[in-house]
């Protein structure tokens, strides 16, 4: 063999470089096609797993508030419920309250005091559902009852409506002590989001509206919520999402009792906390089923409401590169 | 000018109010992070001693410790995070790099951001239906496979973020010396994004460390010492889980003893994080 020309050397390298390159480039793609992969693992693993149950009951899983084990009958609305209800009055607390801080913030928190606030309030997100549950259940359920509960239910009294929503024993755990504390670990969710939109807001507008002789309520009110209100929208879907799909906090203090009493202050259950209590207890093929289809249901509703929020916050970008 | 007067009253009332109610809901956070932490330092110190870390938990009634499961938390999170941090790399690096704009992307990036968020106790469930029962039993494997489920969205996330932040200049003067993409994106992108990607790989693991319902029915729990990896392992949540719901009360301190370490881990993670992305961004 003679001595490779330079050119030969050359040709040689760039073939190599382009085989590394379609090698890595190939390599990131199966990496982003292993994360479609596990997606569609975890909905065909549903549907399979829950196919006993769905066999056996039907839509009629979906409407039936019977759950007993023994007889091997199940119906899903109990949990369903729960995790309805629970989610719904955690909202209620924490969008105000969540955009509340995110106001306080941006706008009227002095300076040297916005970062080390922003930061507490952000650490609450980072603190894992497991500890809120084990807080919940022997610091924040038994001062619930004796502060809250009790009063309440002597308060109530023989109010009509009042007395059959707050009625009843009172036991500290319960479906409203899960929302509380739901909306204790959603809030960091809003106010993040809310936060982080509203610093989108041009100071232009701001400035126009202040000069017009604007308070900062009508400024933030009139201006600044309606120039992010999808955005704001989006990160409370993002909250809602996680509120339906939380399970250890709920799990500790609901109650896990399967059935829908017209008492905010009686023990309910969730459909996560139904999975986690029950399933490494399930012994029949149907039990385990059944609490598979609460979980396929459970991933379908927080989809849904997941898809939704994406949606928004995608527009309220789209919207930003317009504006500026 | 009468009624202008009562006018401006109402509105600077309005606005007063709205500040003192915003100013009320930020203490109103702040209430809660310190009632949360002050309960778990005042029972969690308590229950601290050596013991916690050298002996294994204990039947009801006699002296022990959480070692077999401060253990077991630590061998399946680094499973996960060894597992799940090349996938969800190189997976952003696809997004950022390869293919911004395109279809796939589109699609990966929506799928990714509803895993981010998805219940985690339903990746349990997939990987009970994956693993647990072709195997047929409960195993650690299984364990640290479901966590590695919850670590790729949050890797994917922050690496193809950070990604985006570096300035389309210095891969085009990588790319104007002759460097294919690949090996621009390794010596060059990667680099300036380091900081970045390391700051997602901490939280992913912030992330997981405190994670309980995945694990509950993949890696189970285990009395003993285990260093079997395809038998059941015990983890620091379940066993706080565990504990917590029990009726004895020195399972109780065990319990609160375990909160105020996974707290301190998830803490401090996440504020060396911070300070991580906080530097770059000066």
């Amino acid at each position: 063999m003679s001595e490779p020309s330079a050119l030969t050397v050359r040709v040689e390298t760039a073939r190599k470089a382009g085989a590394g390159d379609f090698r890595f480039r190939l390599l990131t793609l199966l990496a982003a096609l292993a994360v479609l992969a596990i997606f569609s693992g975890v909905v065909l693993s549903l549907v399979i797993g829950a196919m006993p149950a769905f066999k056996a009951f039907g839509l009629g899983f979906i409407t039936t508030e019977a759950w007993s084990p023994t007889r091997e009958r199940f119906g899903a609305l109990a949990p369903i419920y729960g995790t309805l209800v629970t989610s719904l009055i955690a909202m209620l607390i924490a969008v105000p309250v969540g955009i509340g801080i995110a106001i306080f913030l941006t706008d009227l928190c002095p300076r040297p005091l916005r970062r080390p606030i922003g930061t507490a309030i952000e650490l609450l997100a980072g603190i894992p559902s497991i500890i809120y549950g084990i807080w919940g259940l022997f610091v924040f359920a038994p001062w619930f009852q004796l502060h809250v509960q009790e009063p309440v239910v002597e308060a109530v009294g023989n109010i009509p409506v009042l007395s059959t929503l707050f009625g009843g024993a009172t036991f500290g755990i319960g479906t409203l002590t899960a929302a509380l504390i739901l909306s204790i670990m959603i809030l960091p969710f809003i106010s993040a989001v809310t936060r982080d939109v509203l610093e989108t807001v041009p100071s232009a507008l701001k400035e126009a509206s202040y000069a017009l002789g604007s308070t900062s309520w009508e400024v933030m009110w009139k201006v600044c919520l309606p120039f992010c209100q999808t955005g704001v929208a989006g990160g409370a879907m993002l909250a809602l999402g996680r509120a339906l799909g939380e399970t250890m906090a709920v799990t500790f203090v609901i109650g896990n009792a399967h059935r829908i009493s017209p008492s905010l202050f009686a023990p309910g259950t969730s459909i996560s906390a139904t999975i986690a209590n029950e399933f490494s207890e399930a012994t029949s093929e149907l039990y385990t089923s059944s609490l598979i289809e609460l979980g396929f249901l459970l991933f379908v509703i927080t989809f849904i409401v997941l898809a939704c929020a994406q949606l928004m916050l995608r527009q309220m970008e789209k919207g930003k590169g317009k504006v500026t | 000018m009468n009624m202008n007067r009562a006018l401006y009253f109402r509105r600077r009332l309005a606005n007063y109010v709205f500040v003192s109610m915003s100013l009320a809901m930020a203490l109103f956070g702040l209430v809660w992070l310190a009632f949360i932490l002050g309960a778990l330092l005042k029972n969690g110190i308590a229950a601290l001693s050596p013991s916690l870390f050298t002996e294994a938990t204990p039947p009801p009634g006699s002296a022990g410790g959480l070692s077999n499961a401060i253990f077991g938390s630590a061998v399946m999170s680094l499973g996960a995070v060894l597992l799940g941090t090349p996938i969800g790399l190189f997976a952003g690096t696809y997004l950022a790099e390869y293919a911004r704009f395109g279809k796939l992307a589109f699609v990966v990036r929506f799928v990714n951001d509803t895993l981010l968020s998805a219940p985690s106790i339903v990746t349990g469930l997939f990987i009970y239906e994956l693993v647990v029962t072709r195997m047929g039993h409960f195993s650690a494997i299984a364990g640290a496979l479901s966590l590695t489920v919850i670590v790729i969205p949050v890797v994917v996330r922050t690496t193809e973020n950070m990604l985006l932040l570096v300035p389309s200049g210095l891969r085009e003067a990588a790319s104007a010396l002759g460097a294919p993409r690949s090996m621009v994106i390794k010596l060059v992108t990667w680099k300036a994004a380091r900081a970045g990607i390391i700051t997602g790989v901490l939280l992913a693991v912030a992330r997981i460390s405190g994670e309980t319902a995945p694990l509950l029915f993949t890696a189970l729990n285990n009395q003993f010492m285990s260093t079997d990896i395809t038998h059941p392992m015990a983890s620091l949540p379940v066993v706080i889980f565990q504990y917590a719901l029990s009726p004895y009360e020195d399972w109780h301190t065990l319990a609160w003893g375990g909160a105020l370490l996974v707290t301190a881990t998830v803490l401090t993670l996440s504020i060396i994080a911070r300070l991580l992305e906080g530097k770059k961004r000066t």
